[in-house]
């Protein structure tokens, strides 16, 4: 069998490189003609995931983490979810990494190798958290386009790098700027060579953030391939598109940065609310900013049976965007009442937060523990599902988890 | 010896040594061409205790699930695996529903943004497929929990 993949490869990879068509025509090449190789790939050994992680999506390749799997206070790599709107960029080389910050707003287009940004500003770590827009889409009557995440695309890892405000502010900012938009070195899924598949971004106040940070390094060591190696932006508490993979180029914006993905439906929702299914139009979408209060029960895995009269401790994480989250209660009985959970202070800004309760339950039966945040302006999760939009963002419904006493 | 003689003696070497290569790249040729032209089933290793294996169809259906994608088995199934998944998955179509209108839009939308071609005739056969097997049902604006595994919780 080995032999047989080994031949079939080296057979089909001569004649590509022999003929010169391998792009334009791999491409277009039913998934049944492709190399074994291709079909084959294992993303939990590829991306070193745990092989709980769900795949939504192998091309481009999106993974999710269940909730047990985020029981960790920060995320390892092997928890951690994969977002693509395009193609990994191969073949990185770090050494020859560069990047340039340009713009309209920017006093003189500069170039920094890594090097120099290791070297020439000082370094920061933060615990990031980092929410896709659309965690939780799958729940969204009527069902809305994309990736159908549950409650799977949200981590909060160790962060190093630069400020980025210490690198536009060696550039020069000047007084019109706006907004920055990242440039990266991820491929279309059309490999047309003149798309760029994302290109997203944060208003300058955002970006001028202490903990906005061009990071290297992801929990101490080298960023996974698969999450932004060697540099990526990281906007804690926005939609996680904010945080651009493979950095390559921060141009400082006169305007609104309108790359894409920053216009129509994308990472936008309508500026007014709109009754589910609402056609809305492009001028009346506004851009996602802070993502909202939301919390995850992480222990116990939904489903454990537990003989009566035990008590049963769960734990998880909180989080509301640029705010803090200010209270964390449960409810065993579908919100008739809400009872406290003990709640930690941050470890730092952006940083999700830890939760515990000891739950005791009065009979045998059927139990669901639902859990609600509430954030520092007072604003709670929902138990239903949250104002319908096109896409399907920002869906922070309460998270439940079901619970048998036997 | 003649000039001519050693002259002749020289490019015997270099004859022979062109004689080699030709042979080297002929054998090679008629190898690609065999492993191109021989299905992959028929390259058996039987000798070496391997068993062939039985003719693949790259497009079995079982269960009513076109195995090698994913999709659902019905009227416009090929159209749609040769037209929708030559850039992403066809997970990523499964993954959602959308009534007929909404499919159409997403076709129009990867046409203007993301390089799809004009479907032709093909693109009611597609819509067709999709509004059939992949539309949406009502699930109200909180579903019940479910696929629960139910296990002990020892601690």
């Amino acid at each position: 069998m080995k032999r047989r993949k080994f031949v079939r490869n080296t057979v089909l990879s001569g004649i590509c490189s022999a003929s010169g068509v391998e792009l334009v025509f791999g491409a277009l090449m039913p998934e049944g003609y492709l190399p074994l190789a291709f079909q084959e790939e294992d993303p939990f050994e590829l991306f070193e995931k745990d092989r709980g992680m769900v795949v939504l999506n192998n091309r481009p390749w999106n993974l999710e983490a269940r909730a047990h799997l985020l029981n960790d206070r920060v995320t390892p790599n092997k928890y951690m979810f994969i977002r693509n709107n395009g193609l990994i960029p191969e073949n990185i080389d770090g050494s020859r990494w560069t990047l340039t910050i340009d713009g309209e707003a920017v006093e003189q287009k500069k170039v920094y190798s890594l090097e120099d940004l290791k070297s020439g500003f000082k370094q920061y770590t933060y615990q990031l958290t980092l929410e896709c827009g659309g965690n939780g889409r799958s729940e969204f009557n009527p069902p809305a386009k994309g990736n159908q995440w549950t409650i799977g695309a949200v981590s909060c890892a160790n962060w190093t790098g630069v400020r980025l405000r210490d690198v536009l502010k060696d550039a020069g900012i000047k007084d019109n700027a706006v907004y920055v938009g990242y440039h990266s070195a991820d491929v279309h899924l059309s490999r047309d060579p003149t798309k760029e598949p994302i290109s997203r971004g944060v208003p300058i106040q955002k970006a001028l953030q202490e903990e906005t940070l061009l990071a290297f390094k992801m929990n101490d060591k080298d960023i996974p391939r698969v999450h932004g190696y060697p540099l990526r932006l990281v906007a804690g508490g926005w939609p996680a598109s904010a945080s651009g993979k493979w950095v390559q180029r921060v141009s400082v914006r006169n305007i609104v940065h309108d790359g894409p993905k920053m216009t129509g439906s994308s990472y936008r929702v309508p500026c007014e609310p709109v009754a589910p299914g609402s056609e809305v139009k492009d001028e009346d979408m506004c851009i996602i900013e802070s993502m909202p209060v939301k919390s995850l029960v992480t222990f116990p895995k939904s489903g454990a049976l537990l003989d009566h009269g035990k008590k049963l401790r769960i734990n998880g994480h909180a989080w509301a965007g640029e705010l803090e989250v200010s209270k964390m209660e449960y409810s065993i009985d579908f919100g008739t009442s809400w009872m406290q959970c003990a709640l930690d202070k941050p470890a730092n800004r952006l940083a999700w937060q830890h939760f515990t309760a000891e739950i005791s339950f009065p009979k045998k039966g059927y139990y669901e523990v639902w859990a609600r945040a509430t954030d520092s302006l007072g604003r709670a999760q929902p138990m239903v599902l949250p104002g319908w939009n096109p896409k399907g963002y920002l869906n922070n419904a309460c998270h439940r988890i079901a619970i048998k006493m036997i | 010896m003649t000039d001519h003689k050693r002259f002749w003696r020289r490019e015997r070497a270099v004859y022979r040594i062109l004689i080699v290569i030709c042979a080297v790249v002929l054998i090679a040729a008629i190898a690609t061409v065999y492993f191109m032209a021989a299905p992959v089933n028929e390259i058996n290793d039987t000798e070496n205790g391997y068993s062939s294996i039985p003719e693949e169809d790259p497009d079995r259906i079982e269960n009513g699930i076109h195995l090698r994608t994913g999709f659902a088995e019905g009227v416009g199934l090929m159209e749609t695996v040769n037209n929708c998944t030559g850039c992403h998955s066809a997970q990523l179509v499964t993954q959602n529903r959308m009534s007929r209108e909404g499919w159409v839009a997403t076709i129009r939308w990867m046409q203007e943004s993301q390089n799809l071609w004009d479907l032709g005739e093909e693109e009611p056969i597609i819509v067709n497929y999709l509004a059939t097997h992949y539309t949406p049902t009502d699930k109200g604006r909180r579903e019940n929990l479910a696929n629960i595994d139910w296990y002990v919780l020892e601690e």
